[in-house]
């Protein structure tokens, strides 16, 4: 985590299962991984938490920071905020209400589902895509990811942000009102979010628009499908749990996480649904350019098949989408039947949740600028233009940077040189400039001193 | 810093190579993001005309530390009269071209809308050059 540039960041590499095999650094789609001493290293300011590198790192090498578990036993009233993906985790034959028995046995003393929130939230952004037409095409902010790539790489389109809280927030403020309402002091509540993702959670100690989350911890989605999921085990299949409230959401709130859940119930004539980060940015790349007109509404999702397919999703993708989709099924059926939603009890303290969810209008924060002196800037591009004339333009990545463009910006910016690039070398060695010691030395404070060792017996 | 793109005729997958590249140069030299937006903008669409009703051309870019200056020339049939071509909504493009879903008559207006300083030179069965300015500091 980088204090300096004022963003939390809940991904890390653990130093000690790093290997630096670089593939982290192919993959991220803001290059913001380099490779030194034989070490994967994050550039805090480039990092979108869109957790790529996560689910790419063969070594395991890289972590999503959590509190403690414990600590829910800190608050008398401890919340424990799930998100609908969580109980598609599951096998079929455990039921929902099973999952939320387990929650309780753990000790969380409440539970929540995310998605409760999900149709005051859609009625939110509908209020304000009617009084903002002149900001359309309007983006969805409900992909904490996608809010930061478009921070750092496309700050021409933050004004189209919906400037709202996400669902995580609406539900958490949801929770805190019910309770104290009851009478529960605020200092023995404590709300729990459990994430699918590593963006939610810098969202959350970080929030984009707003001074401080009402979340007093976050518990990662994969530990917790763990404890839930050994602690069922041990009370086996007959287990008999005490009669509680089970969830019954919408048809639309379950949906809502998952590709087009946004989508299908906006109000927009003419919105697009798109999900996976690389499929994000190609379309932003055209939105930015003006290219695309008419578009009044925008669902983008980091992961491919949305919250899903999230980095802290221990299930296949398509497995807990099909499961969720089970689930829409049987509460549409009871929608049918005349059966109301659970999730109908919050309508109560609507105004008041959407009077809350506003936030101030998201900043750009631009990685990409090269000097903020636009005379100093020039002088550097036209030395990365040159720079770029002597790299191979092959992006093998031995250099430590993830591309030859890269390297050259490094280079330039005081973060590397061009004399790593392993094609330069050899065209210096040529001229006599540079010795194959030297070259071996360079390679060392790249990739580390034991990498180049390996004899063939 | 000056820039070199060549347009083909005909070539409507890639239009936008110039713009896009364009974009990203402003981008990383700070330009306010509604200035790089009136840049990307009107080039785009010298860029598509260039594609839709010339035999293709060259896109030229300077840029100085307070402005852009943008040159597309193209190669082809030339503007008969430029004053009408200016008009919104007049249009002398192929059907084909329409169906494709350019060719509205909204270019060169809209070309002009977003850019500092404009000026259009033909000639009739040689080709047509359109000269942009954008200032960074408005």
């Amino acid at each position: 985590m980088d204090k300096e540039q004022g963003f939390y960041h809940s991904l890390d590499i653990d130093g000690e299962k790093c290997i630096g095999c670089s593939h982290c650094m192919k993959i991220c789609p803001t290059e913001a991984i380099r490779i030194r001493d034989g070490k994967a290293h994050l550039d805090a300011g480039r990092c979108i938490d869109c957790g790529v590198c996560f689910s790419e790192c063969p070594m395991k090498a890289i972590y999503i920071m959590q509190d403690d578990f414990g600590e829910i036993h800190n608050y008398p009233h401890s919340v424990a905020l799930i998100p609908a993906v969580f109980l598609g985790q599951f096998p079929d034959e455990i039921r929902v209400s099973r999952i939320y028995a387990a929650l309780k046995d753990l000790g969380f003393r409440h539970v929540f589902e995310v998605e409760s929130a999900a149709l005051i939230y859609a009625e939110a952004k509908n209020r304000y895509a009617m009084e903002n037409k002149d900001k359309e095409p309007l983006i969805s902010s409900f992909c904490p990811a996608i809010v930061r790539l478009i921070q750092v790489k496309y700050p021409s389109l933050v004004d189209n942000i919906i400037p709202l809280k996400a669902p995580l927030d609406i539900s958490a403020t949801y929770a805190l009102k019910k309770l104290t309402d009851q009478g529960v002091p605020r200092k023995e509540i404590g709300i729990f979010y459990v994430t699918p993702c590593a963006a939610k959670i810098a969202a959350v100690k970080s929030p984009v628009g707003e001074v401080k989350s009402i979340i007093d911890g976050v518990i990662n989605m994969d530990s917790l499908y763990n404890i839930v999921f050994k602690k069922i085990k041990e009370q086996g299949k007959d287990y008999v749990f005490p009669p509680l409230q089970t969830p019954r959401l919408s048809a639309d709130a379950i949906l809502s996480t998952l590709t087009n859940g946004e989508r299908r119930i906006c109000m927009a004539k003419r919105s697009y649904s798109i999900d996976g980060i690389h499929n994000v940015i190609d379309f932003l790349e055209k939105l930015e350019n003006d290219e695309i007109e008419g578009v009044q509404f925008l669902e983008l999702r980091a992961c491919d098949q949305s919250c899903a397919g999230a980095t802290l999703s221990c299930e296949n993708r398509f497995l807990c989408s099909e499961r969720m989709y089970g689930r829409a099924r049987k509460a549409a059926e009871r929608e049918r039947n005349g059966e109301v939603p659970r999730e109908r009890e919050m309508d109560a303290q609507k105004e008041y949740l959407i009077e809350c969810s506003g936030v101030e209008a998201v900043q750009p924060r631009s990685v990409m600028t090269l000097d903020p002196d636009i005379s100093k800037a020039l002088e550097k591009m036209e030395k990365i233009r040159k720079l770029k004339e002597c790299l191979p333009q092959i992006d093998c990545g031995l250099c430590g940077s993830p591309t030859c463009d890269s390297l050259a910006t490094d280079h330039v910016c005081g973060k590397g040189s061009i004399e790593d690039c392993v094609f330069y070398q050899r065209h210096l060695e040529k001229l006599g400039k540079m010795s194959p010691e030297e070259c071996v030395e360079k390679m060392k404070n790249i990739w580390g001193d034991d990498r180049i060792s390996g004899e063939l017996n | 810093m000056h820039l070199e793109y060549t347009v083909v005729e005909g070539d409507f997958v890639n239009a936008g190579t110039a713009s896009s590249s364009v974009k990203k140069t402003l981008k990383q030299l700070n330009v306010q993001p509604a200035v790089i937006k009136r840049v990307v903008v009107a080039l785009y669409e010298a860029e598509v005309n260039a594609i839709a009703h010339a035999y293709g051309g060259k896109v030229l870019v300077d840029i100085e530390s307070d402005k852009i200056k943008m040159t597309v020339a193209d190669k082809g049939p030339g503007i008969p009269d430029i004053a009408l071509a200016m008009q919104e909504g007049y249009s002398t493009a192929r059907p084909e071209v329409r169906d494709m879903g350019f060719g509205a008559g909204m270019g060169l207006p809209n070309m002009q809308k977003n850019v500092d300083k404009m000026n259009v030179t033909s000639e009739v069965g040689v080709g047509t050059t359109v000269e942009m300015e954008v200032n960074f500091n408005a």
